[in-house]
Protein backbone atom coordinates (compact mmCIF):
# COMPACT_ATOMS: atom_id res chain seq x y z
CA UNK A 1 0.00 0.00 0.00
CA UNK A 2 1.20 3.20 -1.34
CA UNK A 3 1.43 6.57 1.14
CA UNK A 4 -1.85 8.05 0.65
CA UNK A 5 -1.80 11.48 -1.51
CA UNK A 6 -3.63 13.30 0.67
CA UNK A 7 -3.77 12.87 4.69
CA UNK A 8 -5.87 14.75 7.03
CA UNK A 9 -5.50 13.88 10.76
CA UNK A 10 -8.11 15.71 13.32
CA UNK A 11 -8.01 19.30 11.68
CA UNK A 12 -9.68 22.01 12.91
CA UNK A 13 -9.71 25.69 11.92
CA UNK A 14 -11.51 28.33 14.12
CA UNK A 15 -11.92 31.73 12.90
CA UNK A 16 -12.38 34.44 15.41
CA UNK A 17 -15.10 37.14 14.89
CA UNK A 18 -15.77 40.09 16.53
CA UNK A 19 -19.24 41.10 17.19
CA UNK A 20 -20.82 43.77 18.28
CA UNK A 21 -24.74 44.95 19.20
CA UNK A 22 -26.11 47.66 16.60
CA UNK A 23 -25.80 50.98 17.46
CA UNK A 24 -23.49 54.09 18.17
CA UNK A 25 -23.18 52.99 21.93
CA UNK A 26 -22.03 49.99 21.17
CA UNK A 27 -19.99 51.27 18.27
CA UNK A 28 -18.26 53.32 20.64
CA UNK A 29 -17.79 50.28 23.32
CA UNK A 30 -16.44 48.29 20.63
CA UNK A 31 -13.44 50.98 20.82
CA UNK A 32 -12.57 50.06 23.73
CA UNK A 33 -13.50 46.74 24.42
CA UNK A 34 -14.16 44.15 21.88
CA UNK A 35 -16.30 40.99 21.79
CA UNK A 36 -15.02 38.22 20.54
CA UNK A 37 -16.23 34.91 19.58
CA UNK A 38 -14.68 31.71 18.38
CA UNK A 39 -15.95 29.80 15.19
CA UNK A 40 -15.26 26.68 14.51
CA UNK A 41 -15.42 26.66 10.93
CA UNK A 42 -13.54 23.16 10.98
CA UNK A 43 -13.51 20.62 14.12
CA UNK A 44 -11.56 17.69 13.71
CA UNK A 45 -11.86 16.12 10.48
CA UNK A 46 -9.88 13.09 8.91
CA UNK A 47 -9.33 11.32 6.18
CA UNK A 48 -7.35 10.15 3.68
CA UNK A 49 -7.15 10.23 -0.33
CA UNK A 50 -5.02 7.72 -2.80
CA UNK A 51 -3.75 8.39 -5.77
CA UNK A 52 -5.97 8.87 -8.74
CA UNK A 53 -9.03 9.15 -6.55
CA UNK A 54 -12.09 11.48 -7.86
CA UNK A 55 -13.98 12.28 -4.31
CA UNK A 56 -17.13 14.54 -3.95
CA UNK A 57 -16.46 16.93 -0.65
CA UNK A 58 -20.33 17.03 0.25
CA UNK A 59 -22.08 19.39 2.82
CA UNK A 60 -24.22 22.49 3.19
CA UNK A 61 -23.04 26.16 3.01
CA UNK A 62 -20.99 26.70 5.82
CA UNK A 63 -20.53 23.32 6.47
CA UNK A 64 -16.78 24.10 6.48
CA UNK A 65 -16.22 22.73 2.59
CA UNK A 66 -14.27 25.56 1.32
CA UNK A 67 -12.05 26.05 4.70
CA UNK A 68 -10.66 22.96 4.10
CA UNK A 69 -9.67 23.15 0.67
CA UNK A 70 -8.29 25.95 1.18
CA UNK A 71 -5.99 24.40 4.10
CA UNK A 72 -5.17 21.60 1.90
CA UNK A 73 -4.24 24.09 -0.75
CA UNK A 74 -1.93 26.14 1.55
CA UNK A 75 -4.27 29.27 1.63
CA UNK A 76 -5.46 28.66 5.58
CA UNK A 77 -3.08 27.75 8.22
CA UNK A 78 -5.31 25.01 10.26
CA UNK A 79 -5.72 26.27 14.20
CA UNK A 80 -4.89 22.58 15.15
CA UNK A 81 -4.26 19.22 13.65
CA UNK A 82 -1.87 17.62 10.82
CA UNK A 83 -2.05 16.99 6.95
CA UNK A 84 0.16 16.21 4.01
CA UNK A 85 -0.52 16.79 0.25
CA UNK A 86 1.80 14.91 -1.68
CA UNK A 87 4.15 14.09 1.33
CA UNK A 88 4.27 18.78 1.74
CA UNK A 89 2.49 20.48 4.57
CA UNK A 90 0.08 22.47 2.45
CA UNK A 91 0.33 25.62 4.56
CA UNK A 92 4.20 25.97 4.25
CA UNK A 93 3.35 26.79 0.73
CA UNK A 94 6.67 25.07 -0.69
CA UNK A 95 7.04 26.14 -4.14
CA UNK A 96 7.44 22.48 -5.47
CA UNK A 97 4.33 21.83 -3.52
CA UNK A 98 2.41 24.83 -4.72
CA UNK A 99 3.84 23.65 -8.45
CA UNK A 100 2.06 20.29 -7.73
CA UNK A 101 -1.37 21.56 -7.29
CA UNK A 102 -4.30 23.82 -7.88
CA UNK A 103 -7.12 25.32 -6.61
CA UNK A 104 -10.18 26.10 -8.86
CA UNK A 105 -12.58 28.31 -7.26
CA UNK A 106 -16.05 28.43 -9.58
CA UNK A 107 -16.74 32.26 -7.77
CA UNK A 108 -13.07 33.39 -8.37
CA UNK A 109 -11.33 34.26 -11.61
CA UNK A 110 -7.42 34.24 -11.76
CA UNK A 111 -7.57 35.55 -16.11
CA UNK A 112 -6.82 38.92 -16.67
CA UNK A 113 -9.90 40.60 -17.32
CA UNK A 114 -8.56 43.19 -20.13
CA UNK A 115 -6.87 40.29 -22.56
CA UNK A 116 -7.61 37.30 -24.50
CA UNK A 117 -6.81 34.24 -22.34
CA UNK A 118 -4.11 32.88 -24.52
CA UNK A 119 -2.14 35.69 -23.03
CA UNK A 120 -2.85 34.78 -19.59
CA UNK A 121 -2.34 31.35 -20.35
CA UNK A 122 1.26 32.27 -21.43
CA UNK A 123 1.92 33.87 -18.26
CA UNK A 124 1.10 30.99 -15.94
CA UNK A 125 3.43 28.92 -18.67
CA UNK A 126 6.04 31.77 -17.19
CA UNK A 127 5.39 31.47 -13.39
CA UNK A 128 4.78 27.59 -13.02
CA UNK A 129 8.21 27.42 -15.49
CA UNK A 130 6.82 24.77 -18.06
CA UNK A 131 9.50 23.67 -20.05
CA UNK A 132 7.75 25.15 -23.63
CA UNK A 133 7.44 21.90 -25.28
CA UNK A 134 5.29 20.45 -21.98
CA UNK A 135 2.95 23.38 -22.33
CA UNK A 136 2.22 23.28 -26.26
CA UNK A 137 1.32 19.92 -25.33
CA UNK A 138 -0.50 20.47 -22.59
CA UNK A 139 -2.78 23.39 -23.91
CA UNK A 140 -3.43 21.79 -27.46
CA UNK A 141 -4.94 18.42 -25.39
CA UNK A 142 -6.93 20.93 -23.24
CA UNK A 143 -8.13 23.49 -26.14
CA UNK A 144 -9.08 19.80 -27.67
CA UNK A 145 -11.19 18.68 -24.53
CA UNK A 146 -12.90 21.41 -23.41
CA UNK A 147 -13.12 22.73 -26.75
CA UNK A 148 -11.00 26.17 -26.53
CA UNK A 149 -10.26 26.90 -29.68
CA UNK A 150 -12.34 29.87 -30.83
CA UNK A 151 -12.05 31.13 -27.27
CA UNK A 152 -8.56 31.68 -26.84
CA UNK A 153 -8.05 34.68 -28.47
CA UNK A 154 -11.40 36.73 -27.31
CA UNK A 155 -10.51 39.48 -24.18
CA UNK A 156 -11.97 37.27 -21.20
CA UNK A 157 -14.24 40.11 -20.33
CA UNK A 158 -16.26 38.89 -23.69
CA UNK A 159 -16.53 35.25 -22.85
CA UNK A 160 -19.60 34.12 -21.34
CA UNK A 161 -19.81 32.48 -18.07
CA UNK A 162 -19.31 28.65 -19.17
CA UNK A 163 -16.67 29.83 -22.13
CA UNK A 164 -14.85 31.83 -18.85
CA UNK A 165 -14.69 28.60 -16.55
CA UNK A 166 -13.51 26.82 -19.11
CA UNK A 167 -10.53 29.14 -19.59
CA UNK A 168 -9.67 29.23 -15.83
CA UNK A 169 -9.97 25.19 -15.39
CA UNK A 170 -7.42 25.24 -18.22
CA UNK A 171 -5.31 27.93 -17.23
CA UNK A 172 -4.96 26.17 -13.91
CA UNK A 173 -4.38 22.83 -14.95
CA UNK A 174 -1.30 23.82 -17.86
CA UNK A 175 1.03 23.07 -15.34
CA UNK A 176 -0.22 19.53 -14.70
CA UNK A 177 -1.25 19.51 -11.00
CA UNK A 178 -1.00 15.58 -9.86
CA UNK A 179 -3.85 16.74 -7.22
CA UNK A 180 -6.78 19.08 -8.54
CA UNK A 181 -8.77 21.00 -5.75
CA UNK A 182 -12.38 22.07 -7.19
CA UNK A 183 -14.56 24.40 -5.30
CA UNK A 184 -17.99 24.49 -6.98
CA UNK A 185 -16.43 24.53 -10.85
CA UNK A 186 -19.95 24.11 -12.55
CA UNK A 187 -21.72 26.79 -10.12
CA UNK A 188 -24.50 29.00 -12.59
CA UNK A 189 -23.46 26.91 -15.68
CA UNK A 190 -26.16 25.36 -17.99
CA UNK A 191 -26.60 21.68 -17.95
CA UNK A 192 -24.54 21.20 -21.32
CA UNK A 193 -21.61 22.90 -19.95
CA UNK A 194 -21.79 21.19 -16.31
CA UNK A 195 -21.75 18.27 -18.73
CA UNK A 196 -18.91 18.88 -20.54
CA UNK A 197 -16.66 19.98 -17.70
CA UNK A 198 -17.69 17.23 -15.46
CA UNK A 199 -16.65 14.63 -18.87
CA UNK A 200 -13.44 16.80 -18.76
CA UNK A 201 -12.41 16.68 -15.12
CA UNK A 202 -13.07 12.70 -15.54
CA UNK A 203 -10.78 12.52 -18.70
CA UNK A 204 -8.17 14.21 -16.84
CA UNK A 205 -8.09 11.95 -13.94
CA UNK A 206 -7.64 9.30 -16.44
CA UNK A 207 -5.00 10.63 -18.46
CA UNK A 208 -2.91 11.67 -15.94
CA UNK A 209 -3.75 9.60 -12.95
CA UNK A 210 -4.93 13.11 -10.56
CA UNK A 211 -6.25 13.04 -7.28
CA UNK A 212 -9.70 15.04 -7.26
CA UNK A 213 -11.35 16.38 -4.33
CA UNK A 214 -14.34 18.53 -5.52
CA UNK A 215 -17.51 20.57 -4.14
CA UNK A 216 -20.52 21.03 -6.02
CA UNK A 217 -24.18 21.30 -5.08
CA UNK A 218 -25.40 19.88 -8.14
CA UNK A 219 -25.66 15.99 -7.46
CA UNK A 220 -25.32 15.29 -10.61
CA UNK A 221 -21.75 16.32 -10.64
CA UNK A 222 -20.95 14.06 -7.92
CA UNK A 223 -22.71 11.28 -9.34
CA UNK A 224 -21.21 11.42 -12.57
CA UNK A 225 -17.57 11.45 -11.29
CA UNK A 226 -17.30 9.93 -7.64
CA UNK A 227 -17.30 6.80 -6.06
CA UNK A 228 -16.11 8.32 -3.04
CA UNK A 229 -18.01 11.17 -1.00
CA UNK A 230 -16.91 12.19 1.92
CA UNK A 231 -19.87 14.74 3.89
CA UNK A 232 -19.55 17.12 6.19
CA UNK A 233 -21.83 19.24 8.72
CA UNK A 234 -21.09 22.16 11.04
CA UNK A 235 -17.18 21.23 10.79
CA UNK A 236 -17.17 17.49 11.97
CA UNK A 237 -17.15 14.61 9.51
CA UNK A 238 -20.74 12.63 8.72
CA UNK A 239 -19.52 10.17 6.36
CA UNK A 240 -17.03 8.95 4.16
CA UNK A 241 -17.53 6.46 1.89
CA UNK A 242 -19.02 4.85 -1.40
CA UNK A 243 -21.64 6.86 -2.93
CA UNK A 244 -24.00 3.99 -2.79
CA UNK A 245 -23.20 3.14 0.67
CA UNK A 246 -24.44 7.03 1.70
CA UNK A 247 -27.82 5.62 0.12
CA UNK A 248 -27.93 2.54 1.95
CA UNK A 249 -27.29 4.39 5.52
CA UNK A 250 -29.20 7.65 5.15
CA UNK A 251 -32.27 6.33 3.14
CA UNK A 252 -34.98 5.19 5.56
CA UNK A 253 -37.21 4.45 2.40
CA UNK A 254 -37.54 2.76 -0.82
CA UNK A 255 -39.67 3.95 -4.30
CA UNK A 256 -41.56 0.93 -5.64
CA UNK A 257 -42.88 2.10 -8.94
CA UNK A 258 -46.16 -0.30 -10.02
CA UNK A 259 -48.08 -0.36 -12.70
CA UNK A 260 -51.43 -1.48 -12.97
CA UNK A 261 -54.45 -1.08 -15.55
CA UNK A 262 -55.41 2.73 -14.23
CA UNK A 263 -55.23 5.20 -11.26
CA UNK A 264 -58.68 3.56 -9.95
CA UNK A 265 -57.17 1.06 -7.39
CA UNK A 266 -56.75 2.06 -3.49
CA UNK A 267 -52.81 1.61 -2.57
CA UNK A 268 -52.90 4.19 0.60
CA UNK A 269 -52.97 -0.01 2.60
CA UNK A 270 -49.19 -0.30 0.65
CA UNK A 271 -47.24 2.24 1.38
CA UNK A 272 -47.35 6.24 0.55
CA UNK A 273 -48.89 7.00 -2.78
CA UNK A 274 -46.53 9.96 -4.23
CA UNK A 275 -48.49 10.21 -7.53
CA UNK A 276 -50.36 8.11 -10.24
CA UNK A 277 -49.53 8.51 -13.96
CA UNK A 278 -51.51 6.80 -16.21
CA UNK A 279 -51.93 3.96 -14.29
CA UNK A 280 -48.20 3.96 -12.79
CA UNK A 281 -48.00 3.91 -9.01
CA UNK A 282 -45.10 5.55 -7.19
CA UNK A 283 -45.11 4.54 -3.42
CA UNK A 284 -42.79 5.23 -0.56
CA UNK A 285 -42.14 2.68 1.42
CA UNK A 286 -40.04 1.81 4.42
CA UNK A 287 -36.81 0.18 3.72
CA UNK A 288 -37.56 -2.28 5.76
CA UNK A 289 -40.76 -3.47 4.28
CA UNK A 290 -39.66 -3.10 0.63
CA UNK A 291 -39.76 -7.13 0.47
CA UNK A 292 -42.94 -7.93 1.84
CA UNK A 293 -44.53 -5.07 0.11
CA UNK A 294 -43.50 -6.22 -3.08
CA UNK A 295 -44.50 -9.80 -1.92
CA UNK A 296 -48.43 -8.51 -1.22
CA UNK A 297 -48.47 -6.09 -4.23
CA UNK A 298 -47.61 -9.10 -6.89
CA UNK A 299 -50.09 -11.19 -5.17
CA UNK A 300 -53.16 -9.10 -4.45
CA UNK A 301 -53.35 -7.13 -7.82
CA UNK A 302 -52.87 -7.74 -11.64
CA UNK A 303 -49.35 -6.15 -11.93
CA UNK A 304 -48.06 -5.40 -15.20
CA UNK A 305 -44.87 -4.03 -13.92
CA UNK A 306 -43.12 -3.20 -10.80
CA UNK A 307 -39.69 -1.73 -10.07
CA UNK A 308 -37.95 -0.53 -6.51
CA UNK A 309 -35.88 2.67 -6.81
CA UNK A 310 -33.71 4.34 -4.53
CA UNK A 311 -35.23 8.37 -3.69
CA UNK A 312 -33.10 10.11 -5.83
CA UNK A 313 -29.44 11.17 -4.17
CA UNK A 314 -30.50 14.75 -3.84
CA UNK A 315 -33.38 14.09 -1.56
CA UNK A 316 -30.73 11.68 0.15
CA UNK A 317 -27.86 14.55 0.46
CA UNK A 318 -30.96 16.67 1.43
CA UNK A 319 -31.88 14.05 4.58
CA UNK A 320 -28.48 13.82 5.23
CA UNK A 321 -27.83 17.46 6.22
CA UNK A 322 -31.37 17.67 7.83
CA UNK A 323 -30.60 14.84 10.20
CA UNK A 324 -26.95 15.47 10.76
CA UNK A 325 -24.77 12.53 12.11
CA UNK A 326 -26.26 9.06 11.73
CA UNK B 1 17.71 33.01 -13.09
CA UNK B 2 16.39 32.82 -16.65
CA UNK B 3 12.68 31.53 -15.50
CA UNK B 4 12.59 34.87 -13.30
CA UNK B 5 13.66 36.50 -16.77
CA UNK B 6 10.96 34.60 -18.65
CA UNK B 7 8.40 35.75 -15.81
CA UNK B 8 9.10 39.53 -16.02
CA UNK B 9 8.79 39.29 -19.74
CA UNK B 10 5.54 37.33 -19.72
CA UNK B 11 4.34 39.78 -17.49
CA UNK B 12 5.36 43.11 -19.26
CA UNK B 13 3.45 41.54 -22.24
CA UNK B 14 0.82 41.19 -19.62
CA UNK B 15 0.47 44.53 -18.17
CA UNK B 16 1.21 46.17 -21.98
CA UNK B 17 -1.88 44.42 -23.61
CA UNK B 18 -4.07 45.01 -20.09
CA UNK B 19 -2.80 48.76 -20.09
CA UNK B 20 -3.68 49.59 -23.41
CA UNK B 21 -7.01 48.92 -22.99
CA UNK B 22 -7.45 51.91 -20.45
CA UNK B 23 -6.35 54.50 -22.46
CA UNK B 24 -7.96 57.26 -20.32
CA UNK B 25 -7.19 56.30 -16.91
CA UNK B 26 -3.00 55.96 -18.46
CA UNK B 27 -4.05 59.60 -19.16
CA UNK B 28 -5.73 61.10 -16.23
CA UNK B 29 -2.94 59.65 -14.17
CA UNK B 30 -0.43 61.07 -16.17
CA UNK B 31 -2.48 64.80 -15.71
CA UNK B 32 -1.94 64.18 -11.58
CA UNK B 33 1.66 63.89 -12.63
CA UNK B 34 2.01 66.63 -14.52
CA UNK B 35 0.16 69.21 -12.28
CA UNK B 36 0.92 68.84 -8.77
CA UNK B 37 4.77 69.86 -9.42
CA UNK B 38 3.04 72.18 -12.00
CA UNK B 39 1.29 74.11 -9.04
CA UNK B 40 4.22 73.86 -6.63
CA UNK B 41 6.40 75.72 -9.66
CA UNK B 42 3.98 78.64 -10.00
CA UNK B 43 3.77 78.83 -6.21
CA UNK B 44 7.27 78.99 -6.02
CA UNK B 45 7.52 81.04 -8.95
CA UNK B 46 5.37 83.41 -7.80
CA UNK B 47 7.08 83.86 -4.60
CA UNK B 48 10.27 84.40 -5.91
CA UNK B 49 9.82 86.85 -9.04
CA UNK B 50 7.95 88.99 -6.12
CA UNK B 51 10.52 88.52 -3.81
CA UNK B 52 13.11 89.93 -6.19
CA UNK B 53 14.21 87.01 -8.50
CA UNK B 54 15.15 84.80 -5.70
CA UNK B 55 14.49 82.41 -3.00
CA UNK B 56 17.61 80.77 -0.70
CA UNK B 57 20.16 79.33 -3.43
CA UNK B 58 16.99 79.32 -5.94
CA UNK B 59 16.24 81.84 -8.67
CA UNK B 60 13.09 81.93 -10.79
CA UNK B 61 14.41 79.71 -13.73
CA UNK B 62 16.31 76.94 -10.89
CA UNK B 63 12.99 76.58 -9.30
CA UNK B 64 11.78 75.46 -12.83
CA UNK B 65 14.43 73.10 -13.45
CA UNK B 66 13.60 71.33 -9.86
CA UNK B 67 10.18 71.48 -10.03
CA UNK B 68 10.22 70.06 -14.06
CA UNK B 69 13.12 67.26 -12.52
CA UNK B 70 11.04 65.81 -9.79
CA UNK B 71 8.02 65.63 -11.94
CA UNK B 72 9.83 63.31 -13.99
CA UNK B 73 11.89 61.37 -11.03
CA UNK B 74 8.58 61.34 -8.84
CA UNK B 75 6.48 59.97 -12.28
CA UNK B 76 9.28 56.90 -12.37
CA UNK B 77 9.62 56.10 -8.62
CA UNK B 78 5.87 56.13 -8.16
CA UNK B 79 3.69 53.36 -6.90
CA UNK B 80 0.03 52.33 -6.65
CA UNK B 81 0.40 49.52 -4.64
CA UNK B 82 -1.12 51.05 -1.01
CA UNK B 83 -4.40 51.31 -2.96
CA UNK B 84 -4.27 48.08 -4.88
CA UNK B 85 -3.45 45.65 -1.75
CA UNK B 86 -6.61 46.95 0.38
CA UNK B 87 -8.64 46.15 -2.56
CA UNK B 88 -6.69 42.99 -3.26
CA UNK B 89 -7.08 41.59 0.42
CA UNK B 90 -10.33 42.86 0.75
CA UNK B 91 -11.66 40.79 -2.29
CA UNK B 92 -9.94 37.86 -1.56
CA UNK B 93 -7.93 38.34 -5.05
CA UNK B 94 -4.65 37.63 -2.59
CA UNK B 95 -5.22 34.14 -2.53
CA UNK B 96 -4.17 33.35 -6.37
CA UNK B 97 -1.35 35.24 -5.77
CA UNK B 98 -0.63 32.89 -2.52
CA UNK B 99 -1.30 29.83 -4.78
CA UNK B 100 1.40 30.47 -7.62
CA UNK B 101 5.33 28.97 -6.52
CA UNK B 102 6.65 32.67 -7.12
CA UNK B 103 7.01 35.62 -4.56
CA UNK B 104 4.13 38.60 -5.80
CA UNK B 105 6.62 41.42 -5.50
CA UNK B 106 7.49 40.13 -9.12
CA UNK B 107 4.45 40.33 -10.94
CA UNK B 108 3.71 43.27 -9.17
CA UNK B 109 7.58 45.23 -9.95
CA UNK B 110 7.05 44.16 -13.45
CA UNK B 111 3.36 45.77 -13.80
CA UNK B 112 4.60 49.12 -12.27
CA UNK B 113 7.88 48.97 -14.95
CA UNK B 114 5.78 47.88 -17.93
CA UNK B 115 3.46 50.78 -17.64
CA UNK B 116 6.05 53.26 -16.93
CA UNK B 117 7.76 52.40 -20.40
CA UNK B 118 4.55 53.14 -21.49
CA UNK B 119 3.82 56.70 -20.00
CA UNK B 120 7.49 57.58 -19.98
CA UNK B 121 7.55 59.35 -23.52
CA UNK B 122 4.60 61.01 -22.93
CA UNK B 123 5.94 62.72 -19.48
CA UNK B 124 9.31 63.57 -21.44
CA UNK B 125 7.59 65.28 -23.93
CA UNK B 126 5.32 67.07 -21.58
CA UNK B 127 8.53 67.82 -19.83
CA UNK B 128 10.13 69.43 -22.62
CA UNK B 129 6.80 71.35 -23.41
CA UNK B 130 6.89 73.16 -20.14
CA UNK B 131 10.53 73.63 -20.33
CA UNK B 132 9.36 75.84 -23.42
CA UNK B 133 7.19 77.62 -21.29
CA UNK B 134 9.09 78.38 -17.67
CA UNK B 135 12.55 78.02 -19.22
CA UNK B 136 14.42 76.75 -16.36
CA UNK B 137 18.33 77.00 -16.17
CA UNK B 138 20.26 73.68 -16.06
CA UNK B 139 23.66 73.59 -15.08
CA UNK B 140 25.00 69.63 -15.70
CA UNK B 141 27.42 68.14 -14.32
CA UNK B 142 28.47 65.61 -16.56
CA UNK B 143 30.02 62.82 -13.46
CA UNK B 144 26.77 63.80 -11.74
CA UNK B 145 24.32 63.64 -14.81
CA UNK B 146 25.83 59.84 -15.19
CA UNK B 147 25.73 59.21 -11.68
CA UNK B 148 21.90 60.09 -12.09
CA UNK B 149 20.96 56.96 -13.38
CA UNK B 150 22.08 54.15 -10.73
CA UNK B 151 20.66 57.09 -7.98
CA UNK B 152 17.21 57.19 -9.43
CA UNK B 153 17.26 53.00 -9.78
CA UNK B 154 17.93 52.80 -6.39
CA UNK B 155 15.45 55.37 -5.72
CA UNK B 156 12.87 53.58 -7.50
CA UNK B 157 14.26 50.48 -5.46
CA UNK B 158 13.36 51.86 -2.05
CA UNK B 159 10.09 53.46 -2.90
CA UNK B 160 9.12 50.48 -4.19
CA UNK B 161 10.23 48.05 -1.17
CA UNK B 162 8.75 50.46 1.58
CA UNK B 163 5.77 51.17 -0.02
CA UNK B 164 4.81 47.53 -0.95
CA UNK B 165 5.97 46.83 2.81
CA UNK B 166 3.50 49.45 4.56
CA UNK B 167 0.70 48.44 1.35
CA UNK B 168 0.61 45.39 4.01
CA UNK B 169 -1.08 46.69 6.71
CA UNK B 170 -3.69 45.85 5.14
CA UNK B 171 -3.39 42.52 5.90
CA UNK B 172 -4.04 43.63 9.46
CA UNK B 173 -6.35 46.28 9.06
CA UNK B 174 -9.00 47.12 6.88
CA UNK B 175 -8.71 50.97 7.20
CA UNK B 176 -5.38 50.97 5.33
CA UNK B 177 -6.79 55.08 4.81
CA UNK B 178 -4.90 56.48 7.46
CA UNK B 179 -1.66 54.85 7.38
CA UNK B 180 -1.71 56.06 3.19
CA UNK B 181 -2.47 59.45 4.38
CA UNK B 182 0.32 59.87 6.99
CA UNK B 183 2.86 58.89 4.71
CA UNK B 184 1.69 60.59 1.61
CA UNK B 185 1.73 63.78 3.83
CA UNK B 186 5.35 62.79 5.44
CA UNK B 187 6.45 62.30 1.75
CA UNK B 188 5.24 65.85 0.36
CA UNK B 189 7.05 67.45 2.79
CA UNK B 190 10.31 64.90 3.54
CA UNK B 191 11.15 63.94 -0.20
CA UNK B 192 11.16 67.43 -2.32
CA UNK B 193 8.20 67.37 -3.90
CA UNK B 194 6.27 70.73 -2.42
CA UNK B 195 9.42 72.43 -2.21
CA UNK B 196 13.46 71.85 -2.07
CA UNK B 197 14.85 70.51 0.90
CA UNK B 198 17.47 73.23 1.26
CA UNK B 199 14.72 75.77 1.58
CA UNK B 200 13.56 74.34 4.96
CA UNK B 201 14.52 74.22 8.60
CA UNK B 202 17.57 72.64 9.99
CA UNK B 203 15.51 70.17 11.74
CA UNK B 204 13.23 69.05 8.74
CA UNK B 205 16.59 68.80 6.56
CA UNK B 206 18.01 66.45 9.18
CA UNK B 207 14.91 64.42 9.52
CA UNK B 208 14.00 64.35 5.67
CA UNK B 209 18.21 62.80 5.41
CA UNK B 210 17.72 60.19 8.22
CA UNK B 211 14.48 59.08 7.08
CA UNK B 212 14.46 57.28 3.52
CA UNK B 213 12.75 60.16 2.16
CA UNK B 214 15.26 62.38 0.55
CA UNK B 215 16.56 59.21 -0.97
CA UNK B 216 13.36 58.22 -2.60
CA UNK B 217 12.99 61.26 -4.58
CA UNK B 218 14.90 64.21 -4.06
CA UNK B 219 18.92 62.88 -3.80
CA UNK B 220 18.54 62.06 -7.89
CA UNK B 221 17.27 65.36 -8.26
CA UNK B 222 19.70 67.23 -6.71
CA UNK B 223 22.11 65.21 -8.21
CA UNK B 224 21.16 65.90 -11.50
CA UNK B 225 21.03 69.45 -11.29
CA UNK B 226 24.66 69.46 -9.82
CA UNK B 227 23.48 70.80 -6.64
CA UNK B 228 26.19 67.88 -4.73
CA UNK B 229 29.75 67.61 -4.48
CA UNK B 230 31.39 64.19 -5.20
CA UNK B 231 31.75 62.97 -2.02
CA UNK B 232 27.89 64.35 -0.73
CA UNK B 233 26.67 62.23 -3.98
CA UNK B 234 28.75 58.98 -3.02
CA UNK B 235 27.45 59.33 0.22
CA UNK B 236 24.19 59.46 -1.10
CA UNK B 237 24.53 55.98 -3.08
CA UNK B 238 25.79 54.99 0.17
CA UNK B 239 23.03 55.54 2.37
CA UNK B 240 20.07 54.48 -0.82
CA UNK B 241 21.73 51.04 -0.68
CA UNK B 242 21.66 50.98 2.93
CA UNK B 243 18.41 51.48 3.15
CA UNK B 244 17.31 49.18 0.32
CA UNK B 245 19.03 46.65 2.43
CA UNK B 246 16.98 47.59 5.35
CA UNK B 247 13.52 47.94 3.50
CA UNK B 248 14.51 44.67 1.79
CA UNK B 249 14.73 43.14 5.11
CA UNK B 250 11.86 44.44 6.85
CA UNK B 251 9.82 43.58 3.33
CA UNK B 252 10.56 39.79 4.15
CA UNK B 253 9.30 39.85 8.48
CA UNK B 254 6.36 41.66 7.43
CA UNK B 255 5.47 39.59 4.75
CA UNK B 256 5.83 36.78 6.79
CA UNK B 257 4.03 38.18 9.28
CA UNK B 258 1.27 39.45 6.75
CA UNK B 259 0.61 36.10 5.47
CA UNK B 260 0.37 34.40 8.73
CA UNK B 261 -2.53 36.45 9.83
CA UNK B 262 -3.81 36.51 5.95
CA UNK B 263 -4.35 32.59 6.77
CA UNK B 264 -5.48 32.34 10.16
CA UNK B 265 -8.31 34.91 9.31
CA UNK B 266 -9.43 33.55 6.04
CA UNK B 267 -8.60 33.88 2.49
Amino acid sequence: MTDPVIHLHDLHKIYVVSERESGILAALQSLLHRETENVPAVDGISFDLNAGEVVGFLGPNGAGKTTTLKMLSGLLHPTAGDGTVLGYVPWKREKEFLRRITLVMGQRNQLVWDIPALDSFELNRAIYRIPAPDYQRMLSELTDLLELGPLLRKPVRNLSLGERMKCEIAAALLHRPQVVFLDEPTIGLDVTMQRRIRTFLSEYNRRYGATILLTSHYMADVEALCRRVIVIHHGRLLFDGDLSDLVQRFTAHKTIVVRLADCQTDLHSYGDVVSCDEGSFTLRVPKAQTAHVTERLLADLPVIDLLVEDPPIEEVIERVFEQGAP
Amino acid sequence: MSGLRDLYAQQFKTTFAAMLQYRASLVIWMIGHVLEPLVYLIVWSTVSTTGGGSVGDYTTRDFAAYFLVIMLVNHVTYTWIMYEYEYRVREGNLSFALLRPVHPIHADIADNVSSKLITLPFMLLIAFILALIFRPTFAIVPWAAAAFLPALLLAFLLRYLIEWTLALTAFWTTRVGAVNQTYFVAMLFLSGQMAPLSLFPMPIKIAATILPFRWMVSFPVELFLGQLTPVEAAEGILAQVLWVGIAFVLLRIVWRAGVRVYSAVGA
